[in-house]
C-alpha cells in the first residue's frame, strides 16, 4: 500500500507553538497545501501578523516578511506593487485586521490589491492573554472586559467579510471555519481559490476563517468546538460574499 | 547634461528616478506634495511604481514590504508624516532592509506650520523610532545638493542595509535652482540575493529568506543590536561629510549651520569679513553622523573664542556641537522657527554680541 497521508512540502517540519484544540495548525495546513497543489511555493512571500500567528515563519516553508501590527496588507501592497510576480499572502487575526489594521486591509481590499488574506477570526487577543477584539460576542468575557463584552459601551462586533464585501471593487470575500472536518474541505477550496484569484491576476481574495480559542475562552476544545457552532456561527455566518463577475 | 531649473520638490523625484529607483509610494502634505504630484506622471513614463498610499503609516510598510522583496524604494514626506512613518522605518532599520525617505521638514510641533523649519533634528538623528536605530541623515543646502544626496543615498542604504533619510527644511522643496543630474551618479542596485524575499525562483536558491525583526532571545536581540551598532560605528568612520567655509585665516568666532540657515551664515560671514570680522563655519552635510572631529578641530583654532550654533530649530543640533567641543570653547545657540528665518544682518548682530 502507497503513502496515503504526508506533510505538506510547504509547511516545515517542526511542532508549534500553538495551544491543544487551537485551529492555527488546521489552518496552516490547509495554505500549505493550496501552495502545493497550485505548485507556487517557489515564488511565495507570506507576510507574518503579530498576535499568535508571528512565528509562522517557522512553520512555512517559503519566504516570510514579519509585519507590524496591523500593517501586513501595507507590507504586501509594496511587494506586489514591485514585483507583481510574487505570490503572496498576508496571515492576520482579528486583533491585527480588524482593530489596529482596519485602515490597511479596507485600503488595500479596495484598491483591489492582488494579494490573498487568510483572517483567523477567533473572537480574542490570543498572544496578549485574552483582551476584548473587536469581534468579541456580545456579553462574552475577555480580560479586559470582565462582565462581558457591554455592547451599550464599546458596540457591536465587527463583521469582516461583509464590511469588506460592501465596497465596490472586485473581490472574492468569503467566510470558512475549520472546527469540523465536514468544514475543513469547504475552507481548503476556499483557500485554494482565493490564491487562484491572485494568480490569475483577478482581484483581492480573502478567507475569514472562524476559529476556537480554547485557551483564552476558558473552555476545553470540545466545548470551544460547541460554542462556536452555538454563537460565533450564528453571528458570523459562513459563505461566500463576494465573488468576482 | 545642461542646468535645468527646477523646482526642489520636482528634481527630488526625479534625482530618484536618475539614481535607478523606480519605486515610489507616498501620501500628500505640505510642503513636499509636488514630489507626489510629479511622480504621479513621471513614473509611468519609465515603467516605474507610483502609489499613494491611504496614510503615512501604510506607506512606511509598502516601503518595508518592498525593500523586503528586494526592490529599489523611497517615499518623502514632511514632519507629522515622518512622526507616522517612524513606526516602520525602526521596524526597517531592524530587519536590515534599505530604503531611503525624504524629509521637507516644515515648523512644529504638532500641526505647527507649513513653513520652513529645522525642527526634527532631534528626530532624525536621535529618535528616528523605538529601540536602538538609527537612520544615516544628509541634509542638503541646495537643490542641487538635494539632488546629488538623493542620488548617493540609495547605493548608501544599501551598503548599509539600513534607511537613510534626506532632511532638507522647507525652503529646499520649494525654490527653483538650476540643477542637473550627474550621469555617474546612477547606480545598478545591489545583490540581495542572501537576504531578501525575492522569491526562491527569483534567486534560484532552495532556501528560504526571511525578513522580520522579533528575537524572542535576549541572546539573539542583543547580536542583532550589536550588529546595527557596528553599521552605524561604520558609518561614523566612513560616512562623516561636511563643509568648512572661511576657516583657513584666523577667525574670531566659529559658526556651526547646515541646510539653508548656513546660506543666510554664509552671507553674513562674507559682510562681516568687509568689516574686518573673520568668522569661520563648519557646515555638516551629514548629520548622522555628525562632523565631531571637524567641529572639534575648527573650535581648537588659537584665534577661535565662541562657537555658535545657529539653527532654524530651538537649540537642537547646539546639543551636537557642545558634545563635540567638550567645553573647550563656550557654546551657545542662536535661532527661529515655525518659517521665521534668521536674516543675514540679525546674526551679525549676534557674532558681535558674542565676540563682544
Amino acid at each position: 500500500m502507497g503513502k496515503t497521508f504526508s506533510k505538506p512540502r510547504s509547511l516545515t517540519d517542526v511542532h508549534t507553538h500553538y495551544c491543544p484544540g487551537c485551529t492555527h495548525g488546521v489552518i496552516h495546513r490547509l495554505v500549505a497545501e493550496a501552495i502545493d497543489d497550485l505548485g507556487i511555493r517557489r515564488r511565495v512571500v507570506g507576510i507574518a501578523p503579530v498576535g499568535c500567528a508571528v512565528l509562522a515563519y517557522n512553520y512555512f516553508d517559503c519566504d516570510f516578511q514579519e509585519a507590524a501590527h496591523g500593517r501586513a496588507p501595507a507590507m504586501a501592497t509594496g511587494i506586489k506593487r514591485v514585483r507583481p510576480d510574487l505570490m503572496v499572502f498576508t496571515y492576520q487575526g482579528d486583533g491585527d485586521l480588524a482593530s489596529i489594521g482596519m485602515g490597511e486591509i479596507v485600503h488595500a481590499a479596495n484598491r483591489g490589491e492582488k494579494f490573498t488574506t487568510i483572517f483567523v477570526n477567533n473572537a480574542i487577543y490570543g498572544m496578549t492573554g485574552g483582551q476584548m477584539a473587536p469581534t468579541t460576542m456580545p456579553g462574552q468575557r475577555a480580560t479586559t472586559a470582565p462582565f462581558g463584552r457591554n455592547v451599550e459601551e464599546v458596540g457591536m462586533p465587527i463583521k469582516m467579510a461583509e464590511l469588506l464585501a460592501a465596497l465596490q471593487t472586485p473581490a472574492y470575500i468569503t467566510r470558512q471555519t475549520v472546527i469540523r472536518p465536514k468544514y475543513i474541505n469547504k475552507a481548503k477550496k476556499a483557500i485554494k481559490q482565493a490564491f487562484t484569484y491572485q494568480m490569475e491576476n483577478r482581484c483581492f481574495s480573502l478567507v475569514e476563517v472562524v476559529s476556537t480559542c480554547p485557551t483564552n475562552w476558558g473552555m476545553t476544545p470540545m466545548e470551544a468546538v460547541e460554542w462556536t457552532e452555538s454563537t460565533l456561527l450564528k453571528y458570523y455566518q459562513l459563505g461566500d460574499y463576494k465573488v468576482p463577475a | 547634461m545642461a542646468k535645468v531649473l527646477m523646482k526642489g520638490n520636482e528634481a527630488i523625484g526625479e534625482a530618484a528616478i536618475r539614481a535607478g529607483c523606480l519605486n515610489y509610494f507616498a501620501y500628500p502634505i505640505t510642503p513636499q506634495s509636488e514630489v507626489a504630484e510629479y511622480l504621479a506622471r513621471r513614473m509611468p513614463e519609465v515603467g516605474g511604481v507610483f502609489l499613494q498610499g491611504e496614510s503615512e503609516v501604510a506607506v512606511g510598510y509598502m516601503l518595508f514590504g518592498a525593500a523586503g522583496a528586494g526592490a529599489r524604494v523611497f517615499t518623502t514626506s514632511s514632519s507629522p508624516g515622518i512622526s507616522l512613518m517612524s513606526e516602520a522605518i525602526s521596524y526597517i532599520a531592524a530587519a536590515q532592509c534599505p530604503a531611503v525617505f525624504v524629509n521637507i521638514v516644515r515648523g512644529g510641533p504638532g500641526l505647527g506650520g507649513i513653513l520652513p523649519s529645522q525642527g526634527d533634528y532631534f528626530q532624525a538623528t536621535k529618535g528616528i523610532g523605538h529601540g536602538d536605530c538609527r537612520l544615516l541623515v544628509m541634509a542638503p543646502a541646495s537643490v542641487q545638493e538635494a539632488v546629488e544626496m538623493v542620488m548617493t543615498a540609495f547605493p548608501l542604504a544599501e551598503k548599509y542595509r539600513n534607511p537613510v533619510m534626506v532632511i532638507g527644511d522647507g525652503l529646499i522643496g520649494q525654490m527653483m535652482e538650476p540643477v542637473e543630474f550627474p550621469a555617474d551618479l546612477k547606480t545598478e542596485p545591489s545583490d540581495k540575493n542572501d537576504w531578501a524575499t525575492n522569491g526562491m525562483d527569483h534567486r534560484g536558491s532552495d532556501s528560504r529568506n526571511l525578513v522580520k525583526s522579533l528575537f524572542l532571545d535576549p541572546v539573539q536581540l542583543n547580536d542583532n543590536n550589536l550588529q546595527l551598532k557596528a553599521k552605524y560605528d561604520r558609518m561614523r568612520a566612513e560616512e562623516v561629510r561636511f563643509e568648512a567655509y572661511n576657516t583657513d585665516g584666523p577667525y574670531r568666532l566659529l559658526i556651526v549651520s547646515y541646510g539653508t540657515m548656513s546660506r543666510v551664515c554664509r552671507t553674513s560671514i562674507d559682510m562681516l569679513k568687509t568689516e574686518g570680522i573673520e568668522v569661520g563655519m563648519i557646515r555638516p552635510q551629514t548629520l548622522f553622523p555628525f562632523p565631531e572631529q571637524a567641529v572639534s578641530d575648527a573650535a581648537d583654532a588659537p584665534s577661535c573664542t565662541h562657537v555658535i550654533s545657529i539653527e532654524m530649530s530651538m537649540g537642537q543640533m547646539v546639543e551636537d556641537v557642545e558634545r563635540s567641543i567638550q567645553g573647550r570653547r563656550p557654546v551657545s545657540w542662536y535661532g527661529k522657527c515655525g518659517g521665521e528665518i534668521p536674516t543675514p544682518e540679525e546674526i551679525i548682530e549676534v557674532v558681535k554680541e558674542r565676540i563682544g
